[in-house]
């Protein structure tokens, strides 16, 4: 894939001019190869070397942006194949399933759903990014639907394999850079014309991986580029092994033909099972899907789905954080507990989940503690007296309660005779070693 | 140009270990590719699922389990007796939810007395789990073990705080299968196989259990980190981490907010039994897709969906 110190140095003109900012051309193609340095630093390089360069160091698996305005996703992009590798780059897009078949009451509780599941969680706006509509028989019902779905605001799936029809449908939502799904070796011809002047991307599908990749060829021949590579298959066997194949020979394999996003129609290999999907679907999270496609979103099917995608997609190297703020538990009154702990997200879920078990009304205050364990956070500095004196200042508690009572984390019981100095007024208490004990202490602490 | 595959081959291959007696006896282990990715080579035995009961349901018990095994009553026996008939799970955890110090602190020998009348109602394998409290679970592991000899079940699990105990009472003398487990790390998980080997219990006798967190809390680490032990006991043919793994998925998924907050408290969620379901479906198709070869499940459904799941794609 990228190329070496030596295959740059062999581009470079070998004059040692020291321009770059390099002592030989030789250091500067090491520095190039290992991406710290651009290729235009040096004065001399000619167009066509720069040309070989950047095919050589584009990505393996193109990204491209679906969908305009707020609903603007990005696909692709992705340069490995296991997250602890390289961050995972580009959440896969979740589309609930429309089709021209679908009765007045299918599809008004679809969209109730659709709406009514946008939830926040850690920082991120979770809800359906996109709808796919899918010409089954009736072309009036499914340009119909189209108008039904668009004041949603995703972005818009269209799936048909007549041209025509595409046609009509994609002029109704020409504006929010839609994608054409269904293109296919009989269709393939207009189908790119479509994709080309619309200037959206465009889903390929075919019966075999070998006649997908054929397929691909043609499209890049007749000179489209933002390609998406159904993998569905026949069955859910299938999906998996296409889908990983797909990424695989892009990634490991460096084949830029198959350098592409995928999309799986989970709603039609699960065979109309909402447990089965929920299943498939956080496969495909995990198992290379690029857009997952639902037959509904309710929220017992999204908080899993959307959770599991979170952590996925999140850096390896930069731990999950949690706003630092009270956060209420069970109507806490002016008499009730502050717990303290960290904003590292795990702990957080961990102590939360426990303060909710205990069914005892609670304060969690959370400071901003780098992002770190409560051990950690406390080795490194970021958990202190004058960082809990200050949150409990900054967060108003003591305005509020009439009992101040602020619990610490027992693994930093050390901290008890600093805070206490910082917090004149506060009776400062030992709170559990384990989170799994907060239940029992808080029944206790009342 | 054609498409050529791109298929994988690994040197390392999971050892497989074997659970149970008789005719519902099973395998797990032996794959020398990734999971389900049977187009690269072999992918060894089918992972299996199984159901968690307790001594006796826990104070956080919902409506939704009390209403699936009241005809079981308080007997942990009939309990087991009717998942199995009713469900076939591909084995049983038997967890000691009322021997932990800080709980009921029922003494081993009444644990070992319902371990032992649980074990003589069912005939698929059982796994035994205890109460988190590492000295008490040594203890019980060990009267467990003798009280079951010959009925090659699982102790769930040892760890670095007492796996001697657990690892030389359950493998060496009374030749039951032991659990080692680590939490969330490769290398942690590499520590305890060679503490174990060391001590004298062989890989065919030991399944990793490295750790769980439900979807959305934190499951990052867990797939990252079977992901690294699957890339180096079958890339690198890593011997200290070629076990099979279990997951005890339901001891972590209803816990959490999705699945225990009551639909008063969060009346746009729906109804909270389908919500633990679906948490519980999701985390263990996902432990099956990062490396899990056995999975426990406390949820009928979410039994019956991860089956089908393993069906679909094995």
């Amino acid at each position: 894939m990228g190329l070496t110190g030596l295959e740059i140095f062999k581009l470079t003109p070998r004059t040692n001019c020291k321009e770059c900012g390099f002592p030989t051309c030789m250091a500067f193609s090491m520095k190039v190869a290992s991406g710290a340095v651009e290729i235009e630093k040096c004065p001399y390089i000619s167009d066509e070397a720069k040309e070989k360069l950047s095919d050589a160091t584009a990505p393996p698996m193109k990204t491209f942006v679906i969908g305009k305005g707020e609903a603007e996703r990005k696909i692709g992009g992705e340069t490995v194949l296991y997250r602890h590798e390289k961050t995972l780059v580009n959440k896969p897009v979740v589309a609930i399933g429309f089709d021209d078949t679908m009765d007045d009451a299918v599809v008004d509780g679809k969209i109730a759903n659709i709406k009514k599941v946008d939830y926040e969680r850690i920082g991120e706006q979770m809800n359906a990014e996109a709808v796919l509509v899918k010409c089954v028989e009736n072309k009036e019902a499914f340009l119909a639907l189209i108008d039904k779905l668009s004041p949603l605001n995703k972005v818009v799936l269209i799936q048909t394999k007549d041209a025509d029809i595409a046609k009509e449908a994609l002029e109704k939502v020409k504006d929010t850079n839609p994608v054409l799904l269904g293109a296919n070796k009989d269709n393939i011809d207009g189908f790119v014309e479509l994709a080309k002047a619309y200037k959206i991307a465009l889903g390929l599908e075919a019966d075999t991986l070998e006649n997908l990749y054929d397929l691909v060829q043609v499209a890049e021949k007749a000179g489209h580029k933002e390609l998406i590579l159904n993998t569905t298959g026949k069955n859910a066997g299938e999906a998996f092994e296409s889908t990983v194949e797909v990424r695989r020979a892009a990634i490991t394999g460096g084949d830029r033909t198959f350098g592409y996003p995928s999309i799986v129609m989970v709603n039609e290999i699960a065979g109309g099972d909402a447990y089965m999907e929920t299943a498939l679907a956080s496969a495909f999270v995990l198992r290379y899907g690029s857009i997952i496609v639902l037959s509904d979103l309710e929220y017992s099917k999204a908080l899993p789905l959307f959770g599991l995608r979170q952590n996925i997609y999140t850096d390896p190297q930069k731990p999950m954080r949690v706003e630092p703020k009270v956060y209420n538990f069970g109507s806490p009154k002016e008499d009730s507990p502050v717990l303290l702990t960290v904003d590292f997200a795990l702990t957080y879920f961990v102590v939360s989940g426990e303060i909710d078990r205990s069914k005892a009304p609670a304060y969690l205050l959370i400071p901003d503690a780098g992002g770190y364990s409560v051990l950690t956070s406390w080795a490194a500095g970021k958990l202190g007296g004058s960082v809990i004196r200050n949150a409990v200042k900054e967060s108003g508690l003591e305005e509020k309660l009439t009992k101040k009572r602020l619990v610490l984390p027992g693994k930093v019981a050390v901290l008890k005779g600093d805070v206490e100095e910082e917090l004149p007024g506060w009776e400062i208490i030992v709170g559990p070693d384990e989170a799994m004990q907060i239940p029992k202490f808080l029944k206790e602490l009342a | 140009m054609g498409y050529k595959k791109t298929s994988k081959k690994y040197n390392g291959t999971i050892k497989k270990v074997s659970l149970g007696t008789g005719d519902k006896a099973f395998e797990v282990g032996g794959r020398n590719a990734m999971p389900f990715y049977k187009f690269d080579g072999d992918i060894g035995e089918k992972p299996k699922v199984g159901i968690e009961i307790m001594d006796e349901a826990p104070a956080t018990w919902s409506q939704a389990f009390a209403e699936l095994y009241k005809e079981a009553g308080d007997d942990t026996a009939a309990w087991a007796k009717l998942v199995e008939e009713k469900y076939a799970p591909d084995f049983i955890c038997l967890r000691f939810e009322g021997a932990d110090p800080n709980g009921k602190n029922k003494s081993t020998d009444e644990c070992v007395e319902i371990a032992k009348k649980v074990a003589e109602a069912i005939t698929v394998p059982l796994v035994v789990a205890g109460s988190k409290n590492d000295e008490k679970d040594a203890e019980l592991f060990q009267k467990v073990s003798e009280g079951l000899e010959g009925k090659n079940i699982l102790l769930l699990s040892a760890k670095e705080e007492n796996y001697k105990t657990v690892g030389a009472a359950g493998a060496l003398a009374y030749n039951q299968k032991v659990g080692a487990e680590s939490s969330v790390d490769i290398n942690l998980a590499k520590q305890l196989n060679i503490l174990m080997g060391q001590l004298g219990v062989k890989k065919e006798s030991t399944i990793m259990d490295v750790g769980c967190a439900a979807a959305g809390y934190g499951y990052e680490y867990v797939s990252s980190t079977m992901d690294r032990i699957l890339l180096a006991s079958l890339g690198q043919n890593d011997e200290t981490l070629q076990m099979p793994i279990i997951t005890p998925v339901a001891f972590d998924v209803w816990a959490v907010k999705e699945a225990v907050a009551s639909e008063e408290d969060e009346p746009t969620w729906g109804d909270v039994t389908e919500r633990g379901i679906h948490m519980e479906v999701s985390t263990a198709t996902a432990c099956l897709v990062s490396g899990s070869d056995m999975v426990i499940v406390r949820h009928p459904k979410s039994l019956e969906t991860v089956k089908n799941f393993i069906n679909a794609l094995a």
